[in-house]
């Protein structure tokens, strides 16, 4: 069984090397590295060099909108990083953070469309036009506001919770926040959806410019900015006082009690900030598609949420966004396989898993504990 | 706001919730199993049940069994059906140990890390009864295929035992199906709880649950313990499939899902790593939803269901018996 | 023109077409073709296919090619598909969407490009109630539906009716719609969730509400376990339900719990359908067209006239499916000016399950 151990060790060891020697470069030589990777970004949705025009995926009969694709991944990108500070830096395993990510939607969805139940009544209250709605920037600011106040409120009562009780609660929130969303009609239009919902360039219609209904390559470069902004934001969070103080609570919550740090006081910062970040995801998901209900929001999207995470590599950003863009477009991609793509996607999870439990591109501390508590394994033979 | 209702017919209502919650402690069981030896959540555990109401569907298919057959054919349907919806969700679940959990455990991996490796191998089990086997066997023309003839769509099977108003007290009624849910998941669970706690093998469990170190100091063969919870956690599954399709009769491949969902809030709610947690919490769930539903609508029920464990858990962090295989754990 | 090309289905009869060189074109359909809602669509898209295949057969110098996208019934996945049909020039007509999700999502973006859409099994009644200009659908609306119901409902002096309804778009729609019509009649109602498989709290309700009618809108999943456990507890009140139920797989799942229910569907027996479509359906698939089989046909040959008629362009194309008018397979299909198809065309019969089979009773009138 030692072996299986070794065969894994060498991966892991070439991952690193590559990472070593990326550091290990002059900063200006890793500056234009950063800059060329970002224009590259930029120029994803226009790829057209032959060759690489297989990886899009309406290269394929039946295929999607290579922009649109771009852009759920973009959506996807800045979930895992939200979901990242979370369970990466924090530690917290959360399973109902699809609960955010439809605030943030409902949020924008509620106070911007024209056709939504609340917007209606205040309409009436004020005497408005029919045409009346929030602006999309104050939709953004108050969905962001509504994400943060659920995280709290969400992580006042849980927090003190241990690990697995936490993770059926939160899965537990989530649903609570879809069954409401579905239930309570004269609020929400329950199943039936909001549509309209309006993007950066007002409503949903044939005559924007921009943010347009057919061309999405717009909205994809709206996203990945958001994304870019997000994890300088992020990074610089990581490497603060606050990141300090999760990474210190994740290792040994009581060592760091003793140390000064409050545990719970960090634990609710890590929950309103990764809820506000699915919150703005969930706002573009919404403003794109013009179109929300429900069903989107269901548990086990939720689950494939953590599963994003975990796969690419917890608590590190580049790992987490290679994940989540894999989550999305593997299944796009491979629409060939159609009815077994879901299956192909379930045994891909669980050889990743298998193979590297530290994920695909592993944050480094992340991987030096795992090789230690294997290492832990194989000394004591009295486990296998 | 029902309470009429809910007070007019409360033994009804009581009766109902605890034949559902029996169905739920069945399959808490083997969370609560699991989760008390290796600390970790088997999300597949679903699946495990899902598989097992298929097993048992194939063994009245192939059994050629009609609705409402004579006692004697009903009575040897619902044998089989329970030995072979045992083996077949024992055996899935020592299968998933085998390929999934093992080669994790060896790594001595993140607990994250078998969450999501189960969800995988969730979604593997749901789309091979989805649409794998459906490919290979829908239209093969046995017997058996109609398993598979409508891959992904709920399949209806005959009725075992038809329900029958077993005796009425007041306004209560008690139907025999009802009655055979709950007393036979009491008697699996009592037996499964004296195994425990009474013999050599249930010992080793214990042992290991409570210090898996010394545990092997002493002797004792881990591996083999952890098979046999796999074994005994699946074996619970199954007879809950058996039950389920005895008393609701329906099956597809994303039937786990919800119920597993249900059957996890139960154990933590009892108190996960807790066998007669599991117990109480199932019942407790299953009345909880019932009560809920009436007094509200059934579109609640799972806010209340989820609400009602945040309250728990807030007054009671561990549940409601607390968490130990053997004894509380620090 | 279309007149013309004669009678419904021509199931290899090439009725004199008025097929010129270049004829032919490429559409898309759209819908939840894998997914755990695939049952329910998969006959539509059969149906679509059929009608292209034979065309296609009968037609070698009119090509039409049907391009599926799946969806899985997701507006998110909906969305970015439209995208790239609506971008994509080849395309002249879309066939979808199934759910009326979807379609909601997706209807501004098939409407900026000009797309005409044909919708073989949405029914949510607002859908056509927004002014968009390019969205039809060859089915009844809720509101239709639950109209026949209550005329159903009042033939039969129902006097205690009992409304349960999944919470759906689609169960909870035409569950509302019926409310509006039953009036005193209405002895109380519940709704449950998706997925939900026990139903005590519910049969209780129904128990105590002393119904003799129990209308169900939904779908098979909930359905088939639920009117199994009313029986079983000894509900004896006749169910009912909408087409949502129109579904080979209710009375199976439901065993001889669905025995003697009663199912409403905006679709003609097929004895009545005229044409040999069921017959070719079962030929082709070996399974009986389920819901919708005859709304997918439908709206393939309306597309498949339209290239008939030498329509080339998104605007002809349009125009042409506007301005429809021709006995088709499901129903007489002609479009009202906000897309729904005229209801004064729109027949609606009721089935009774006897066995695995739906009998059909009665055409119900609109009141």
């Amino acid at each position: 069984m030692s072996q299986s151990v070794n065969a894994t060790a060498p991966h892991v060891g070439r991952m690193e090397a590559v990472g070593d020697r990326w550091r290990a470069l002059p900063k200006w030589q890793r500056s234009l590295g950063f800059v060329a990777f970002v224009a590259f970004l930029y120029y994803l949705p226009l790829l057209g060099i032959p060759g690489l025009t297989w990886f899009r995926t309406d290269y394929i009969q039946g295929g999607s909108s290579w922009a649109g694709t771009l852009f759920t991944c973009a959506i996807y990108v800045l979930v895992a990083i939200g979901l990242n500070v979370v369970i990466g830096l924090a530690g917290l395993l959360d399973l109902g953070y699809i609960g955010f990510f439809a605030i943030g939607a409902y949020g924008v969805g509620l106070f911007g469309s024209v056709n939504s139940p609340v917007v209606k009544a205040i309409q009436e209250r004020f005497d408005l036009p029919a045409t009346w709605a929030v602006g999309w920037a104050i939709c953004l600011f108050i969905a962001i506001t509504l994400a943060m106040v659920s995280g709290v409120l969400l992580g006042w009562p849980t927090l003190r919770l241990r690990g697995d009780y936490l993770a059926i609660v939160t899965l537990g929130f989530g649903e609570i926040i879809r069954i409401v969303a579905k239930n309570v009609t004269t609020v929400t239009n329950g199943n039936a959806g909001i549509s309209a919902i309006p993007g950066p360039e007002g409503p949903p219609s044939a005559t924007n410019t921009v943010f347009g209904l057919i061309d999405l390559k717009p909205w994809y470069w709206l996203a990945i900015t958001f994304v870019l902004i997000m994890v300088f934001f992020v990074r610089r969070l990581e490497h603060s006082r606050v990141g300090r103080a999760w990474l210190a609570v994740r290792e040994d919550e009581d060592a760091a009690a003793v140390m000064g740090v409050n545990p719970f006081k960090f634990k609710l910062w890590a929950f309103a900030i990764g809820a506000a970040l699915g919150g703005v995801a969930g706002v573009l998901f919404a403003s794109r598609q013009a179109f929300i209900d429900p069903t989107k929001f269901d548990p086990m999207t939720s689950i494939l949420f953590v599963a994003m995470v975990v796969v690419g590599g917890s608590g590190n950003m580049m790992g987490v966004s290679l994940g989540a863009f894999l989550l999305v477009y593997l299944p796009e991609r491979f629409r060939g396989v159609a009815d077994y793509r879901f299956l192909a996607f379930g045994v891909a999870m669980v050889l990743v898993m298998i193979l590297r439990p530290q994920g695909l591109i592993p944050s480094r501390r992340r991987a030096r504990e795992l090789k230690d508590r294997a290492a832990e394994a194989e000394e004591a033979p009295a486990h296998v | 706001m029902n309470f009429d209702e809910l007070i007019g017919q409360f033994g009804q209502h009581t009766v109902n919730g605890l034949s559902k919650g029996a169905i739920y402690a069945l399959i808490a069981l083997g969370y609560t199993l699991v989760y008390g030896v290796l600390r970790l959540i088997n999300f597949a555990h679903s699946e495990v049940f899902m598989v097992g109401t298929f097993a048992v569907f194939g063994t009245w298919t192939a059994m050629g069994l009609q609705n409402n057959p004579p006692l004697g054919t009903a009575i040897i349907a619902l044998v089989v059906g329970l030995i072979v919806g045992a083996v077949a969700s024992g055996g899935t679940a020592l299968a998933i140990e085998r390929v999934a959990y093992r080669p994790l455990r060896k790594k001595n991996a993140p607990p994250l890390v078998f969450l999501i490796t189960a969800i995988g191998v969730s979604l593997v089990l749901v789309e091979v009864f989805g649409v794998l086997l459906p490919k290979l066997f829908g239209d093969s023309g046995f017997t058996m295929s109609t398993l598979f003839s409508r891959p992904r769509q709920l399949l209806g099977m005959p009725t075992v035992l038809e329900h029958k108003n077993l005796f009425t007290i007041g306004d209560t009624s008690v139907t025999n199906v009802q009655a055979i849910v709950f007393v036979s998941a009491m008697l699996m669970m009592f037996a499964l709880d004296r195994f425990i706690n009474k013999t050599r093998y249930g010992r080793g469990v214990r042992a290991v649950a409570q210090n898996p170190e010394t545990a092997a100091l002493m002797g004792v063969n881990q591996e083999r313990v952890i098979m046999l919870i796999f074994v005994l956690g699946g074996a619970m599954a199954g007879a809950a499939a058996l039950l389920w399709n005895m008393r609701f009769g329906v099956t597809q491949n994303t039937i786990g899902f919800v119920l597993g969902l249900k059957a996890f809030t139960a154990a933590v709610l009892g108190g996960i790593g807790n066998l007669r947690g599991a117990l109480v919490g199932g019942l407790f769930l299953g009345l909880v939803e019932v009560y809920g539903a009436t007094l509200f609508s059934s579109q609640w029920e799972d806010v209340i269901a989820f609400v009602v464990l945040v309250v728990v858990l807030m007054f009671r962090p561990t549940g409601l018996l607390g968490e130990s295989l053997g004894r509380a754990r620090a | 023109m279309f007149a013309a090309a004669g009678c419904q289905d021509s199931g290899g009869g090439n009725t004199g077409s008025t097929a010129a060189a270049g004829c032919g074109g490429k559409i898309a359909i759209f819908g939840a073709f894998t997914g755990d809602n695939a049952g329910l669509v998969i006959p539509s898209l059969n149906g679509a296919k059929l009608a292209i295949k034979q065309h296609n057969a009968a037609n070698a110098d009119c090509q039409i090619t049907l391009q599926e996208f799946d969806t899985q019934g997701d507006a998110a996945q909906a969305t970015p598909i439209a995208s790239q049909v609506a971008g994509d020039p080849s395309f002249l007509g879309v066939i979808g969407g199934h759910f009326s999700g979807e379609s909601d999502a997706t209807m501004p973006v098939y409407e900026a490009a000009g797309l005409a859409m044909v919708s073989p099994s949405a029914t949510r009644t607002d859908l056509t109630a927004k002014g968009n200009k390019s969205f039809f659908r060859v089915v009844g609306n809720d509101g239709t539906q639950a109209g026949a119901v209550s005329t159903y409902l009042k033939s039969q002096n129902a006097a205690k009716v009992f409304m349960i309804d999944d919470g759906s778009a689609y169960g909870a729609g035409i569950t509302a719609e019926l409310e509006k019509n039953l009036g005193t009649s209405l002895a109380g109602k519940d709704k449950i969730q998706e997925k939900q498989a026990q139903f005590d709290a519910t049969i209780s309700k129904i128990k105590a509400a002393q119904a003799d009618f129990v209308f169900y809108g939904g779908y098979t999943r909930e359905a088939a376990p639920l009117v199994r456990q009313m029986r079983a507890a000894g509900v004896q009140a006749k169910f009912v339900g909408p087409d949502g139920l129109y579904d080979p797989a209710f009375p199976q799942g439901a065993q001889s719990g669905a025995e003697g229910a009663i199912i409403t569907c905006p679709c003609l027996p097929a004895a009545k359908a005229g044409g040999t479509f069921s017959a070719d359906y079962e030929k082709e698939y070996k399974i009986a067209p389920g819901s919708y089989g005859a709304e997918g046909f439908d709206g393939a040959m309306i597309y498949i006239d339209a290239f008939k008629a030498g329509k080339k362009s998104r605007a002809d194309i349009l125009a042409f499916v506007k301005a429809y008018d021709k006995q088709g397979v499901s129903k007489y299909i002609k479009f009202a000016e906000n897309g729904d198809v005229d209801p004064t065309k729109v027949v609606i019969w009721s089935y009774q399950v006897k066995g695995t089979t739906f009998e059909p009773l009665q055409e119900l009138k609109l009141s």
